[in-house]
């Protein structure tokens, strides 16, 4: 491979764009960019109340190319990604989609993400984090590929009530797409993937194609989505959406073990309340044996939904038993629009999770001067914000 | 066909001294061996140096017919002017400077109570890095205090030199080369280090832990060779009820529901037992027979970054006569290492992957004690250091039996013309025909990062394997190879005490 002069000038654009970047550069009315994963991404493109909204009232276009992404296939793929993740892949049949986790030996949370049936012996596996290394070690004994494929896909994120219908208006057939299934259709001179998952806890697609057919998809949606409330999004607003759905996101609800370093900071998928996702019949996989001693002898910590009182997001703040003792910590916190409640994940001592006398301690800061609230922190049942037409199928004609 | 509660894969002496052990206490054990013949690593050594005693007296292998031709061999250090050097405890005979003679009777004094101290280890599992994982804390306090009793001098100097290359602490004590060249190659028997390698005292220490016959650091030479110590523990075992079958060599350990049910043999016959002992290395082990799905993801890859290079080759030749190495003593062990800067020389080229021009030898001529009917004398040659995995293997095989071969001219000339056969077994043919990864004696190198709780890997060094039902009895585990019984013992202990 010979080095272009170009190549040897990135550090003077250290972030990459994606294949929507000439749209959601255009779009982007705030100049307000983050780096997700070395790419430049939109936090806000005009208004964060109005985007939130129209994830729950009309419909919403996010980018996610920098989600990383990779295509493991083989005759060994579905016994390969038995023992890599915590749940039983066998049952997930092609064309589905399954929410999972995995760990380490020591039953330390490495990353959560979506698992992708694309074929008997093929799949894609999406998440927050690069495992490229975790994954090729954890193949050595399987006949299977890892191909990491984050730059030859092109993906988006259409959530919201009306995003069912924009797709109908876009001439795809999606009427008997039920959630966590996934179908394949023409797209201009390419193919599109729509898979009927989110991270908003509201009725939603996510959109996959190659990158050469990325800003016709985002024209196409935007034509048919124009009398639909069709907007995009940046991150701010996704995250609010899914602290509603009470989801997790690694590296900001639990650190991940493989780059953590304080001992007592890493968390298992069952203190991090995914202990429903665990498969203990399926035979083993990687940490399985440290599983089950924790479930035997019980968790340290456990991972809760919150509601608190007031209106002031409770981003950070320390959780307290008694208004005394130090129990746990708001790992993200908001106050929801839709639910006009102030809500809150959190990481709590299990010996607490009961959540009698829980008080959270937020500092508001106003006009340079911090006010301190002990709060009453009460703990609710996740998801915060569930509604009927994210099953609904067909989906509903808003 | 009987039933049995026990199987153990390989016949090596950790192998049987695991059988024995278990069957004493109740077990009904079956030993499976893939060679045509028992004994495992008895057959590729020729020295005893580090027989468990209490695997020797428990088995009672004498009674089974274990005795000695030479209970304390002594060492003669070739040079090619004949002024040979004689090794015999700590005395030394032959032209030294007298500075010399006091210094090394002062250093294997000291390394030997070093060895001595730290030698209770080799007779317990590894304790574990963790607080109330029921160490034997008594026992542990024994061997710290005992170190702590050598006084402050000594204390402070076994700390000194604990992890320094034996390259620096002989220089610092010795002026001779031969001397020096000799002790060098002692201590770096079996590894893959140099003398100037890091740590290469540890190992050394580890070896004159050893004894024969209750004489620490002495080599021993048993009568009919050390196929006949494996004999004699295959007939102890047997004498205990043990089954012990040859030509069955396991393909795999049968997993399932998550536990050890038995094991496969080559050919598709399947023996099943609820307890799986493996005294084959735990590489192998963990990786071919137990194989990935069943383990963890984590404990595969530490499995397959286990450091096992062989780096010594074994030379046999069968000789018309008897010959002369200028006058040295043919029942002594003779060794052509030249110098300590020789040893490291013979090391260099290895960590490319190629053959020295020079290589180390340590020489044993059995016939000379045990003369054979046909008259003709057999030499059995251990020659550092060898590639384990060379480019060119049949290459590196035929350079390697030229290079001892011309060492052996250059010491007993004319020895060439009376050899009647010579077979050399490079590390990558004693893999083949001792499934040692790597050719590695001890199953894994025996460096102080793969040594104690580190061997063979952390979280498995109590001698519990990571599947219920199988445990590790190998020389890869703690303390090691030789051909002691000593880990295969341990692990016995451990599988009683896990009850």
């Amino acid at each position: 491979m010979t080095l272009q002069a170009s190549d040897l000038r990135h550090y003077e654009t250290p972030l990459l764009k994606t294949p929507f970047h000439a749209r959601t550069e255009a779009a982007c009315k705030t100049w307000s960019w983050g780096n997700w994963g070395g790419y430049a991404t939109v936090l806000t493109y005009e208004d964060l109340s109005m985007e939130h909204s129209a994830i729950r009232n009309s419909a919403t276009v996010y980018d996610l190319c920098p989600m990383i992404k990779y295509r493991i296939e083989g005759p060994d793929a579905t016994a390969f990604l038995d023992r890599l993740t915590i749940r039983n892949v066998a049952k997930l049949s092609v064309g589905g989609v399954q929410y999972t986790a995995w760990a380490n030996d020591a039953g330390h949370m490495l990353d959560d993400g979506t698992l992708f049936r694309l074929g008997p012996d093929r799949y894609r596996l999406c998440c927050q984090e690069r495992h490229l290394n975790w994954l090729l070690d954890s193949a050595f004994g399987f006949d299977v590929t890892i191909h990491e494929e984050t730059e030859e896909i092109a993906a988006l994120s259409l959530q919201g009530p009306t995003s069912g219908e924009i797709l109908r208006l876009a001439g795809f057939a999606i009427d008997g797409l039920k959630p966590f299934r996934m179908a394949e259709f023409p797209l201009a001179s390419g193919r599109l993937m729509i898979s009927r998952t989110g991270f908003t806890g509201d009725l939603g697609y996510e959109l996959w194609t190659t990158p050469d057919q990325a800003l016709a998809l985002w024209d196409l949606l935007f034509q048919a989505g124009k009398l639909h409330g069709i907007r995009p999004i940046g991150s701010e607003a996704l995250n609010m959406a899914r602290m509603e759905a009470g989801l997790i996101i690694t590296g900001y609800d639990f650190t991940p073990a493989d780059v953590c370093v304080r001992e007592d900071r890493l968390r298992s998928p069952l203190e991090m309340g995914l202990g429903w996702m665990v498969d203990w019949q399926k035979g083993h996989f990687t940490g399985k044996a440290a599983l089950v001693a924790q479930r035997d002898k019980g968790m340290k910590w456990s991972f809760v939904g919150l509601e608190i009182g007031g209106n002031i997001s409770a981003e950070g703040a320390i959780l307290y038993h008694a208004k005394k003792h130090e129990v746990g910590v708001i790992t993200g916190a908001i106050w929801s629009p839709v639910l006009k409640k102030n809500i809150a994940l959190a990481q709590v001592l299990t010996k607490y999770a009961g959540g009698a006398n829980l008080w959270a301690e937020i500092y508001a800061l106003r006009e340079l001067h911090y006010e301190k609230m002990m709060m009453r922190a009460q703990v609710v049942e996740r998801p915060f914000f569930v509604h009927d037409r994210r099953r609904a199928t067909p989906p509903g004609k808003y | 066909m009987p039933s049995f509660d026990t199987i153990v894969i390989g016949a090596g002496p950790n192998g049987l001294a695991a059988a024995y052990r278990l069957a004493s206490k109740g077990a009904s054990v079956l030993v499976l061996e893939a060679a045509a013949q028992a004994g495992g690593g008895a057959g590729l050594a020729h020295l005893s140096y580090n027989l468990d005693p209490r695997v020797e007296k428990a088995m009672g292998l004498a009674a089974h017919g274990l005795d000695w031709v030479a209970r304390d061999l002594a060492t003669t250090v070739l040079s090619p002017d004949g002024r040979h050097l004689r090794l015999r405890g700590a005395g030394v005979e032959g032209d030294l400077p007298d500075a010399d003679r006091k210094a090394w009777a002062a250093l294997r004094g000291r390394l030997l109570r070093f060895a001595a101290v730290l030698g209770p280890l080799n007779q317990m599992a590894p304790p574990r890095i963790a607080k109330g994982v029921g160490n034997p804390l008594w026992q542990l306090a024994k061997i710290g205090l005992k170190a702590r009793m050598m006084g402050a001098k000594d204390f402070r100097e076994l700390g000194r030199i604990l992890l320094t290359n034996v390259f620096d602490l002989l220089d610092d004590e010795l002026s001779d080369p031969r001397l020096k060249g000799a002790l060098a190659f002692d201590a770096v028997m079996g590894g893959w280090a140099g003398p100037r390698s890091p740590n290469s005292v540890l190992p050394w220490l580890v070896r004159l832990s050893g004894q024969v016959a209750g004489v620490q650091g002495a080599l021993g030479l048993p009568k009919g060779g050390m196929a006949a110590l494996g004999a004699a523990m295959v007939r102890a075992v047997e004498a205990k009820g043990v089954t012990v079958r040859c030509n069955a060599r396991v393909a795999r350990i049968l997993v399932e529901g998550e536990r050890v049910t038995g094991v496969a043999l080559e050919g598709g016959e399947e023996v099943r037992a609820a307890r799986v002992v493996a005294s084959v290395a735990p590489k192998t082990t963990l990786l071919s027979l137990v194989g990935a799905r069943h383990l963890d993801a984590g404990l595969v890859t530490r499995a397959r970054h286990q450091k096992a290079r062989g780096g010594a080759a074994k030379l046999h030749l069968t000789l018309k006569g008897l010959p002369d190495f200028r006058g040295a003593d043919p029942k002594d062990r003779l060794v052509i290492a030249g110098s300590d800067h020789d040893v490291e020389r013979a090391f260099n080229p290895v960590k490319y992957g190629r053959v020295p021009d020079r290589p180390a030898l340590e020489i044993v001529i059995p016939t000379a004690h045990e003369p054979g009917a046909d008259g003709k004398h057999r030499l059995s040659i251990v020659a550092q250091f060898a590639p384990h995995a060379p480019a060119d293997r049949e290459g590196a095989r035929k350079a390697m039996l030229a290079a001892c071969l011309a060492q052996l001219e250059a010491q007993a000339p004319g020895i060439g013309a009376m050899i009647e056969s010579a077979e050399i077994w490079m590390p990558y043919d004693i893999e083949d025909r001792f499934g040692l990864p790597g050719g590695q004696w001890h199953a894994g190198e025996l460096s102080v990062e793969q040594m104690l709780f580190l061997r063979p890997l952390p979280g498995i060094a109590q001698y519990r394997g990571p599947v219920a039902g199988l445990w590790l009895a190998s020389a890869g585990c703690h303390p090691g190879g030789g051909v002691s019984g000593s880990a295969g013992w341990n692990a016995a202990l451990a599988m009683e005490g896990a009850k």
